[in-house]
């Protein structure tokens, strides 16, 4: 055997490996690893977004982030809102679910046609909704006043800024979870339907009974992403409001956390501030994914 | 697979309901696009397409520099794409399908990393472009997006389901190097899923909005999206002018997705497993 070749070899199989995972770990040091941990440095500063460290160190940034009433209010929105979207985008999803896992002419179509609102802009979506909203000329009061219902300011209310915000967002995800509750249907096991079918089950009963328990993970999964997803709502409600203040309109009705972090960040330029916000609510979205992860599974075992 | 039930008329029928309520808003937006604006006050709001469309793109191509938006979102989203797919698959190749030591932590690394909120670290990161000396530049939107965690997870994943591990070895037994093997058994085999992954980082990259209108420069250099967000900012709102704008930055978007989507469609309602 040529020893020179077996050398070159074996540098190869001990080097190579690290050469093909490198690029991603430079990358990941740079500029995720290493701003994840500076958060947390530049949160215990009085630190301005240009000039840097001004020179005071502790946790006043955090004192101060508990005491003020628009972070609570941005919280609530924020929440508010993901309620408001993930109760009926989970069941619509579910529902929509259930009936492209029937025998479909042209089921590809289908399923193409319910995900196209998910890759469509964020921002077009934002602006589109904005005008289906407006007072005056809006396609939603139009129809509203159809049925008598006089014309509503949207912006102006807190619960009419959340819905017309949380249907922005349902419209967007509902496609994507039902396509996900789909893939995990069609891998039911038939013999749990067939022992349903056995015990005289209604289609109903079956479908809560095997169908949804069976998908558990996919539903876990859509859960966990939503949360964390809809505790990050920024551009849906940046874009709702009318003035472009970036406050989510004059008494705050609609601003949510992101937006209040970016109005912090970057257009008070109080980076310490904001970096204490971007911790507080990432501890907030680990809470809510394992508080609703749980949920989910108590909810859906027990049925 | 089990039989399924076959889908009766009321299936279609409220399936197409779904559908026009997932075209609807785009529809109108196009339509409104299509119209004078001086008319959208006086008519009924969900009347037909007029015959305005391209004088209204005029307008915005008059108003905003949109060619220059719409160069920089060419750069920034295929330069992500590429970038995204070949270093997420040579990448998840080495977690796949190499032996080295540290594999398994390191790949636990990567996978917390996808789970960390992309929010927590913006302010630290616009710190760096900033010292960088990157505001205002497309590296500054570029660079940070040049792989992600979420590409070498699916390409790591992809190399489990279609990668042979046989041939594989076979190739090392004959001697060949690792970037050969890789490059013969691995790449053809990948082909379907890096191009679900180019379009979903083309995508996410084309759509991105906060990360670009913090670091970008909204008067010099910015994105369709940014620029959009423009046309809706001012005292007067132009709503044709708007909702053309809107209209302009998702057509790219659609001519892919209906170019593409069912590879999308088959990779999400496939592909994705969970934990």
């Amino acid at each position: 055997m040529n020893t020179r070749g077996t050398f070159g070899t074996r540098l190869d199989r001990k080097v190579t490996p690290f050469l093909f995972i490198a690029p991603f770990f430079a990358i990941f040091a740079v500029f995720g690893a290493f701003p994840l941990l500076y958060t947390a440095w530049v949160s215990l500063h009085d630190w301005g977004l240009l000039e840097g460290d001004r020179g005071r160190f502790g946790f006043a940034n955090y004192a101060e982030l508990f005491g003020d009433g628009r972070f609570y209010n941005a919280l609530a929105n924020t929440i508010g809102i993901f309620l408001l979207a993930a109760v009926p985008e989970f069941f619509l999803a579910l529902g929509i679910a259930a009936l492209l896992n029937r025998k479909l002419r042209a089921s590809t179509w289908w399923q193409t046609g319910v995900l196209l609102p998910n890759v469509v802009s964020v921002v077009a979506v934002g602006l589109v909704f904005t005008q289906l909203y407006s007072r005056d000329f809006g396609v939603v009061n139009e129809v509203l006043g159809w049925f008598g219902v006089s014309p509503v300011n949207w912006q102006a209310g807190r619960w009419t800024s959340h819905l017309a915000v949380a249907s922005m967002v349902m419209w967007r995800w509902v496609g994507y979870n039902a396509l996900i509750y789909l893939a995990a249907m069609q891998a039911v096991p038939q013999e749990l339907y067939e022992a349903a079918e056995l015990d005289g089950a209604s289609h109903w009963r079956t479908f809560w009974s095997v169908t949804v328990p069976g998908i558990r993970p996919a539903i876990a999964f859509t859960v966990v992403a939503g949360t964390v997803n809809g505790l990050q709502l920024f551009a849906e409600p940046q874009l709702f409001d009318p003035g472009g203040g970036g406050t989510g309109g004059n008494d705050r009705q609609f601003q949510t956390l992101a937006m209040y972090l970016y109005e912090k960040g970057f257009t008070k330029f109080d980076a310490g501030y904001a970096a204490a916000l971007s911790w507080v609510t990432f501890l907030i979205c680990v809470v809510f994914a394992i508080f609703n992860y749980r949920l989910v599974r108590r909810f859906v075992s027990a049925s | 697979m089990r039989p399924r039930r076959r889908a009766g008329a009321w299936v279609y029928v409220v399936l197409a309901g779904v559908l026009a309520g997932s075209i609807f808003p785009l529809y109108w937006s196009f339509a409104v696009s299509s119209r004078d604006n001086s008319a959208i006050g006086e008519t009924s709001p969900l009347l037909l397409p007029g015959g305005h469309f391209f004088e209204n793109v005029q307008r915005v191509f008059d108003t905003v520099d949109f060619w220059q938006a719409i160069g920089n979102s060419l750069i920034v989203a295929s330069t992500v794409m590429v970038s995204n797919v070949v270093l997420s698959t040579v990448a998840g190749y080495a977690f796949a399908r190499l032996r080295f030591p540290g594999r398994n932590s390191l790949f636990l690394l990567v996978a917390g990393s996808a789970m960390v909120p992309a929010q927590l670290g913006v302010i630290p990161l616009f710190l760096v472009i900033n010292d960088l000396g990157w505001y205002g530049r497309l590296e500054a939107v570029i660079v940070p997006g040049l792989v992600s965690a979420f590409g070498v997870f699916w390409m790591r994943q992809a190399c489990e389901g279609a990668v042979s591990a046989d041939l594989i070895d076979a190739a090392t037994v004959d001697g060949a190097s690792v970037l050969r093997t890789f490059w013969h058994v691995a790449v053809p085999a990948l082909r379907p899923h890096a191009a679900v992954l180019a379009m979903i980082t083309f995508l996410g990259a084309w759509n991105d909005y906060f990360w670009p209108l913090a670091v970008l420069d909204s008067s010099d250099s910015p994105t369709v999206q940014v620029v959009l967000s423009q046309l809706a900012s001012g005292y007067y709102t132009d709503y044709a002018l708007m909702l053309t704008g809107a209209t302009l930055g998702v057509l790219p978007v659609i001519v892919l997705f209906l170019l593409l989507g069912r590879y999308l469609v088959r990779s999400i309602a496939g592909g994705v497993r969970y934990g």
